[in-house]
This record gives C-alpha cells, sequence and structure tokens, in this order.
C-alpha cells in the first residue's frame, strides 16, 4: 500500500488546553491514547509489584512473609490488575493512537464517549482497590471468582462494581473503535487493504462487544447469589455450581484472544518494516484472525476438563481446541515467510517481535499439548498451566506492547528512544521472562498445583529459580520507564519516516504527529 | 583460571545433586490409565519439538542469512498459493494423528461403570481436608455404619509457619489417616463436595477430578504398584487450599482386610468409651490436643479468632452460656460460614472433649467448673439419636 498526503496544512486553533485540566476534558485520540498507556503501565507495576509479592512468598517452601489468605489476594489482584488494568488498557491505548493515523482519520468517531471510557477505568479500579482499605480486605477467590467461594468472600460487591464499570468501558471503547474504522477510512482504503492492526482491532472490538455483557451477567448473578438470596450457582438452593464456570469462560476464552489478537496486528507491521519487505499473506492473515476469533466462541469448556461433562462434550472441545492450532500456525508461517529474504536488522522493536513470535509459539505448544483432554486430566491447574498463559501472555502480548512502544515512541513523541538501552532492556526482559516461566513448565509436569502459597519440598529448587528470574524481570521494567522518559524529554529528534522500512499513513504525518491527525483525508493509491 | 573453574564446577555439583532438579517431567504412574496418558503426553510433546525444531529452525536460519549486512536487497513477494496450502493441510493432518489416540485414551478413562469386586468410595472435599466413605463396608456389625472418616494434614505448623522447624520429607503432603486400597482392584472414587469446590487430583493415577457440590464426578482406577501414593487439592478452595492433601495407601489385597478390621476394632473401642464414665481431666486433655489440631488454625490458640473472618469463642456467650446450641453448631456446622459440619471428623469422644475444653479456657468459667456443665460424649450420641 502506497499513500500520498495532499494536505499538511494544520492550523494551531485546534491544539491542546493548557494546563492539567486538560488530561480531564480532552476528547483528542491522542490524548485519550496517552492516558490509556500511561494508566496500563501505572497498572502493570502494581500488578508487578503483586507478582513480585507472590514469587517471594514462593522462594522457597514455608509461608515466611504473608499468610495464605493474603497471598490469595495477591494472585486474585495480580491477574485482574494485568488482565483489565495492563494488558487491556495498553492496547485500547495504541488503538487510540493508531487507528486514526493508520486509516487517514482526524480523531476517533466517538470523541466525548472516548474521554468518558478512558476515566470509567480508574474509577473502576479505585472501587477495586479500596477493598485493600476495608476489613475482610481485597478478593481473594482467583480473577476466575469460581462460586461459591466468590459468593460467600467479604466486599465481593465491590470486585462487582468494578468490574460492571471496566465492562461499560470496554463496550464504549470498542464501538468507538467500529464506528472509527467503519466510517472513517480513508477514500480508497477498502477493508482489506487496511493495515493489520486496525483489522485485528476490528476484530478484537467484536469480540468486547459480544462477550463484556457475558461477563456482566456472570457477576450480576454473583452478586444476586451473594446478597439477594438466590440460588444461580448454590447447589444447595438448586443451583449449579458448573453453570459459573460455562457462562464465565464463555466470556473468559474469547478474552483471552482479546488479549492477543492485537499482539497479532503489531507483530506483523513490525516484522515487515525490520525485514524491509512486504507483509507475507496480507488478507490469510486477516482471515486467520477471524477464524480464531470465531473459533474462540466454540472452545470455552477445555477450561473444564476437569469439571466431569460428558464424553461428547470432553471431545468436541477437545477438538475444536486443536482446530485453533491451524490458523494460529498459518499466522506464525507467514512471519516466517516475510523474513525470508528480507534485509533484516534488529532495532528494539525487531527483537522484541521476534521475540514474540518465538515465544508464543512455544505459549502455543503447550496450549496444544492441554487440549489433549487425557493429558489435560494431568496438567490442568497446575503450574503447566501457568507457565503456558504466562508464556502467551507475557513474551506474548506484553512483548508486543513493549514492541509497539519502540516502534512507535518517536511517532507519539518526536524523539527517537536510546537505541543501547533499548537492547539491554529487551535482553534483561528476555532472560527474566525464561527464566521465570520456563522452570514453571518443569514443577507442573512434576505436579505442582496452582495458586498454592506453600508446596511440598521436592518443588523447591526449580521455584527459587522462578523467584531470581521474575526479580530479574520486574526491576528490568523500571529500565523501560526510564527509557520512555528519557525519550520524551531527551532523546534525539526523529524523522517523520522513523524506520527505513515502515509503510503506513502514520508514518507520512511529522513526528511528533500533530494534533489532529489528518484534517483532510489522504488518497490511497493502488 | 582453569582451577577456579573447577573449583566453581564442584561448589555447583552439590547444588545440582539433589534429585529435585530432575523432577521435570509428569509421573508414568502405576495404573495402566496413567501409563497410556504418559504416552500421549510424551508423543504430543515429541510433536511439538519436532515442529519447533522446523519451524524454529527455518526462522533463526532465515535471521541469520538475510540479515542486512548480508543480504542488502530484499525481495518483494508477498504469497505463495502452494506454499500456503502445504502449510495448512500438513498442520491439520498431524492434528488428525494426534486426535484420534487422545480420543481413544479418553473414551477409555471414561468408562465408569461399576465392577464385579470393586470398590466405591465417596470422597467428600471439604475446606479444607478430605472425607472418605467405604460405601460397601461397614464397621458395626449391624452394617448401619459406613467405615468412613477423615484425613487432614498432621503437618505441624511450625514446619510452615516462618520455618521454625525442621520441614519432613513429607512436608504439606502427609495426613493423619491415608485412604488404604487394595492393589489391582476396581476402585471408583466418587467425588462431591460440602462446601465450595475442590479438585481430587492424584498424578500417580492420572486422575483429576473437580469435587463440586451438588455433583458426584467419577474416577475409576485400578493401581497395579502397592505404595504410599500423594496427591493435592487442586481447585482453589479458599485460605487453606495448599494444606489439604492427598495419601492413598494401596495394599495387597490381604493386609486390606487386616486393616478393615482394625478399623471395625477401633469402632468398637469408641463404642465402649463413649459409654464410660468421664473426668474432666479425661476430657481436657484430649480436649487440648484436638483444639489445637482442628479449631486453632481458625479460631487461634488464644480463642480470639480472626475478626471478620472467624469470630471469638473466649468471651462468646453459646460458648459459656448455651451448650445445646454449641453443640449444634459443631455437628452441623453455620450455613453460609466457614465453620463447617464437624460432626464426620470428630467422633463422640473428640467432641465432647474439645466443647469442653472451649467452656472452661480463656476464662470462660470464673469458677471450678461443675461436672454437669460439662459436656461428655453421651451427650453427643443424645444428640445423634435425636434426629433418628
Amino acid at each position: 500500500m502506497s499513500a500520498v498526503v495532499e494536505n499538511h496544512d494544520h492550523h494551531d486553533h485546534h491544539g491542546p488546553q493548557k494546563g492539567i485540566w486538560r488530561w480531564f476534558t480532552t476528547t483528542n485520540h491522542k490524548d485519550i491514547g496517552t492516558l490509556y498507556l500511561w494508566f496500563s503501565f501505572l497498572a502493570f507495576l502494581v500488578g508487578g509489584a503483586f507478582a513480585m509479592g507472590i514469587r517471594a512468598e514462593l522462594f522457597e517452601p514455608g509461608l515466611q512473609l504473608m499468610d495464605p489468605i493474603r497471598y490469595n489476594q495477591l494472585v486474585t489482584m495480580h491477574g485482574l490488575i494485568m488482565i483489565f488494568g495492563g494488558v487491556m488498557p495498553a492496547f485500547v491505548g495504541l488503538a487510540n493512537w493508531l487507528i486514526p493515523m493508520q486509516i487517514g482519520a482526524p480523531d476517533m468517531a466517538l470523541p466525548r464517549m472516548n474521554n468518558l471510557s478512558f476515566w470509567l477505568l480508574p474509577t473502576a479500579f479505585a472501587i477495586l482497590m479500596s477493598t485493600a482499605f476495608m476489613e475482610g480486605g481485597m478478593p481473594g477467590f482467583g480473577w476466575t471468582f469460581y462460586a461459591p467461594l466468590s459468593t460467600n468472600y467479604p466486599n465481593v460487591a465491590f470486585f462487582v462494581f468494578a468490574v460492571h464499570i471496566m465492562g461499560i468501558s470496554s463496550i464504549m471503547g470498542s464501538i468507538n473503535v467500529i464506528v472509527t474504522i467503519m466510517n472513517m477510512r480513508a477514500p480508497g482504503m477498502n477493508l482489506m487493504k487496511m493495515p493489520l492492526f486496525v483489522w485485528s482491532w476490528l476484530i478484537t472490538a467484536y469480540l468486547l462487544i459480544a462477550v463484556m455483557p457475558v461477563l456482566a451477567g456472570a457477576v450480576t448473578m454473583l452478586l444476586m447469589d451473594a446478597y439477594f438470596g438466590t440460588s444461580f450457582f448454590d447447589a444447595a438452593g438448586g443451583g449449579d455450581p458448573v453453570l459459573f464456570q460455562h457462562i464465565f469462560w464463555f466470556f473468559g476464552h474469547p478474552e483471552v484472544y482479546i488479549m492477543i489478537l492485537p499482539a497479532f496486528g503489531i507483530t506483523s507491521h513490525i516484522i515487515s518494516t525490520f525485514s524491509r519487505k512486504p507483509l507475507f499473506g496480507h488478507s490469510s492473515m486477516v482471515y486467520a484472525m477471524v477464524s480464531i476469533a470465531v473459533l474462540s466462541f466454540v472452545v470455552w469448556a477445555h477450561h473444564m476438563f476437569t469439571v466431569g461433562m460428558p464424553l461428547a462434550a470432553e471431545l468436541f472441545f477437545m477438538w475444536a481446541t486443536m482446530l485453533i492450532a491451524i490458523p494460529t500456525g498459518v499466522k506464525v508461517f507467514n512471519w516466517c515467510a516475510t523474513i525470508f529474504k528480507g534485509s533484516i536488522t534488529y532495532e528494539t522493536p525487531m527483537l522484541f517481535a521476534i521475540a514474540f513470535v518465538v515465544l508464543f509459539t512455544i505459549g502455543g505448544f503447550s496450549g496444544l499439548m492441554l487440549a489433549i483432554t487425557p493429558a489435560d486430566f494431568q496438567y490442568h491447574d497446575t503450574y503447566f498451566v501457568v507457565a503456558h498463559f504466562h508464556y502467551v501472555l507475557v513474551p506474548g502480548s506484553v512483548f508486543s506492547i513493549m514492541a509497539a512502544v519502540y516502534y512507535w515512541l518517536p511517532k507519539w513523541t518526536g524523539n527517537m528512544y536510546d537505541e543501547k538501552l533499548g537492547k539491554l532492556h529487551f535482553w534483561l526482559s528476555f532472560i527474566g521472562v525464561n527464566v521465570t516461566f520456563f522452570p514453571q513448565h518443569f514443577v507442573g509436569l512434576a505436579g505442582m498445583p496452582r495458586r498454592y502459597a506453600d508446596y511440598s519440598l521436592q518443588f523447591a529448587e526449580w521455584n527459587a529459580v522462578s523467584s531470581v528470574g521474575a526479580f530479574l524481570f520486574g526491576l528490568s521494567q523500571l529500565l523501560f520507564l526510564y527509557i520512555v522518559l528519557r525519550t520524551i524529554f531527551v532523546g534525539k529528534k526523529a524523522t517523520s519516516q522513523v524506520w527505513e522500512g515502515a509503510d503506513g499513513l502514520e508514518w507520512t504525518v511529522d513526528s511528533p504527529a500533530p494534533y489532529h491527525s489528518f484534517e483532510t483525508p489522504p488518497k490511497i493509491n493502488g | 583460571m582453569k582451577n577456579k573453574l573447577k573449583l566453581l564446577i564442584l561448589c555447583l555439583i552439590p547444588f545440582f545433586a539433589s534429585a529435585d532438579w530432575l523432577d521435570i517431567n509428569m509421573p508414568v504412574g502405576v495404573t495402566d490409565t496413567s501409563k497410556e496418558v504418559f504416552e500421549l503426553h510424551m508423543l504430543i510433546f515429541w510433536v511439538v519439538v519436532g515442529i519447533g525444531v522446523v519451524v524454529f529452525g527455518f526462522l533463526f536460519w532465515s535471521m541469520w542469512k538475510y540479515r542486512r549486512s548480508n543480504n542488502k536487497k530484499p525481495a518483494n513477494f508477498t504469497e505463495n498459493h502452494k506454499l500456503e496450502i502445504i502449510w495448512t493441510i500438513v498442520p491439520t493432518v498431524i492434528l488428525i494423528l494426534m486426535a484420534i489416540p487422545a480420543s481413544m485414551t479418553l473414551k477409555k478413562m471414561y468408562d465408569h461403570e461399576a465392577e464385579e469386586g470393586g470398590i466405591d468410595i465417596q470422597v467428600t472435599g471439604r475446606q479444607w481436608d478430605w472425607q472418605y466413605k467405604y460405601l460397601d463396608e461397614y464397621v458395626d456389625e449391624n452394617n448401619t455404619r459406613n467405615l468412613s472418616f477423615v484425613s487432614t494434614l498432621i503437618t505441624p505448623e511450625d514446619q510452615y509457619k516462618q520455618n521454625r522447624a525442621k520441614k519432613d520429607e513429607n512436608y504439606l503432603l502427609e495426613v493423619d489417616k491415608a485412604v488404604v486400597v487394595p492393589i489391582n482392584t476396581p476402585i471408583r472414587f466418587l467425588i462431591t463436595s460440602k462446601d465450595v469446590l475442590h479438585s481430587w487430583y492424584m498424578s500417580d493415577f492420572a486422575v483429576k477430578q473437580d469435587a463440586i457440590p451438588g455433583f458426584i464426578n467419577v474416577a475409576k482406577t485400578k493401581i497395579n504398584v502397592p505404595g504410599i501414593y500423594r496427591g493435592n487439592c487442586t481447585e482453589l478452595c479458599g485460605e487453606r487450599h495448599a494444606f489439604m492433601p492427598i495419601v492413598v495407601k494401596a495394599v495387597t489385597a490381604d493386609e486390606y482386610e487386616e486393616w478393615l478390621q482394625t478399623k471395625r476394632d477401633e469402632h468398637a473401642e469408641l463404642v465402649y468409651l463413649t459409654e464410660k464414665e468421664w473426668t474432666l481431666d479425661e476430657l481436657l486433655g484430649q480436649g487440648k490436643e484436638i483444639y489445637e489440631k482442628v479449631c486453632a488454625s481458625c479460631h487461634q490458640l488464644d480463642g480470639k479468632g480472626i475478626p471478620n473472618f472467624y469470630p471469638a469463642l473466649a468471651g462468646s456467650d453459646i460458648v459459656m452460656n448455651d451448650k445445646a446450641k454449641q453443640i449444634e453448631i459443631l455437628m452441623e456446622g453455620v450455613y453460609g460460614s466457614q465453620m463447617k459440619s464437624y460432626a464426620d471428623q470428630l467422633n463422640e469422644v473428640e467432641m465432647a472433649s474439645v466443647i469442653t475444653y472451649t467452656k472452661v479456657s480463656w476464662g470462660n468459667v470464673k469458677s471450678e467448673p461443675e461436672t454437669e456443665e460439662l459436656v461428655i460424649p453421651k451427650d453427643i450420641v443424645d444428640y445423634k439419636n435425636k434426629g433418628t
């Protein structure tokens, strides 16, 4: 795709407001994107601090730092914060920054709603975190909040309201993304010409709209059971605890792909740029993402192989789950084929993107193993599962977010990050993440259950290794913060093209990008 | 330099010599099913390793070969239909080949039918221990009382809190009463729960089934090798999720019969104890021991509980003044709270002694207690008979 910007004529009367008030009232997609990204980074640090607490407690057998109630709270809050506060808002932030620039639009379609959907998030997290200062404390029933453990838990109402507000925020954000993409593309940009990040978000937004109401239903039933005497999930009252899991995972599995599809988009852009070669199989990438999204609705019960479903159901969910490997494989092969015969350089975004491909694939391999139901009876709810989903989420989603930040930071700030420090950050993160999570495959296979505050002695060695890796990974992220701040304040000026091999409308505007990206739509050729 | 390296290696040997470093794979287990599952696991493992070697091999080779300094001019191709069809079909074939043995094994594992000569054991998960009830075995002569017991962690608190004591070999994997089963016999575990979800996980049998209130899940197994096998709860069930291990002792048929006989003898002994006269000191001695083992993890050693989670027993009106209510709470539990019924876990003597202990401890009585204020085993028997 080649693009020509016809009109670079900007006027200052649309500039940002002065002072701190700008950030509360802004309707600008870049300001809101920035808010989302900083919010998610803050959540990443808080959720990360909780993870450090978990790993410190698990460094050796015995309860040294906290009682199991506190430990369960850390596990729960780590999951909730990283998913709903870290990964999802980071992708929404990227969507806000990039979608208008990549489709040649001046802003998002619904700017006031955009502002609201961001500011609901801190509200939701304030409610959730406020339980830390209450008697009874934070939720400690796991981020999956299985009934009936959750229905009898103190302060569960705060959790429910927080999830409701996050859900509203996500749905509004998704509507905004869909409306923007459907209505505001530059003339000539038909759907199949759309950049892959935009495509990945279009699909993600539909997934969010489809499943967030299901989550809202689940938490509402939970609230009713906890406070209003219903028995949706209470067997003693004629309810069904397994029903909860079906509803939760009908949300939960698409949710997993909500956290990975935008990563696919990002990786495609970066690999193509640094291979100096157009992406292999643009349209097959789109079809693969659509297939993955569709399949995500029919695999939910693979999270529940041990609840005692009938054989037919187990077989169906096993086969359906295995099918996901096909479109996912296509994506990995396409990335490899893009690299093949390229002219490749390895700047920081490329390093993160390649690490994404390799480590996400390792997470996919363990996912395929988990799909084999008889073997899953052994893997289920052990550290093997913990290793699996951290491989797809940390060196998967999180690495792709970091890659995206390094890749587009010069466009956002107008300044170049420090390449040496970026590479250092990459290698520390890469080593840290593998030392943390690879040994968890071992203890999981050897039978260590997850969500254990304390464990028997045969798991001690690899848990110590895992904790050391976690501290390394955690500390390296402070370097990331330093690099970003340094880029903003003292970075060298970047050109508007930034990367030699980069292709796409966002590279045709100045660096930093003007407050309103395209006041006159660019024309798309070819 | 070379010497230093040697020294370093020598120092590291004891560190790595521990066998636990090699404990990195699924156990083969001791049942036909577990062996089959292990083979399936290794098969899919080598399949993904094979795919990984090919894909990553190609990727790393391309990354090296087509680095900028080696290849100034990138190619420009964007598709190759033949290739794309191949890399869609080949994985599909591999997946089908994997799905076949997996489905066959699963079908076998789903054979839950009772067999001639088999044993049915009802397993009930509870916060935070396991209750086992042998559905075809009785301990009394009239065949009215099933062989049933609760299996609880015995690792002392000092071993897990702040590492105050040295940890045993079977730290967190040891219980007071193991489930004893005969080898070479089909055993069905009928798994359910009394409160929240739990999951009964015994890696050596390749059994993991969720314990769900209101449902009964069946796991059938046949153990080939005698031994002591240890497992865990694998569904988050609250505070002491990590502290409710499973121990199964597989023995020969003769040894199993012997064990059944000791259980019958124990019951006869209990009947005798319930009927005899009790003194305060006898009750208190046993009561203190049981309180520390069973109650103190929630209500605390000083009887003060944990505000908002576990109510205090010291100064409690019920404990001081309402004997009948206290018995009812221990026998039935408190609905909607963490206080479960102890009717199955504590026998009549234990129940009576622990109640007596709470009534006279922590200043709950001002003067020397009267014997008739105490709770004796007979009271518990009367309570149990009241309902029938």
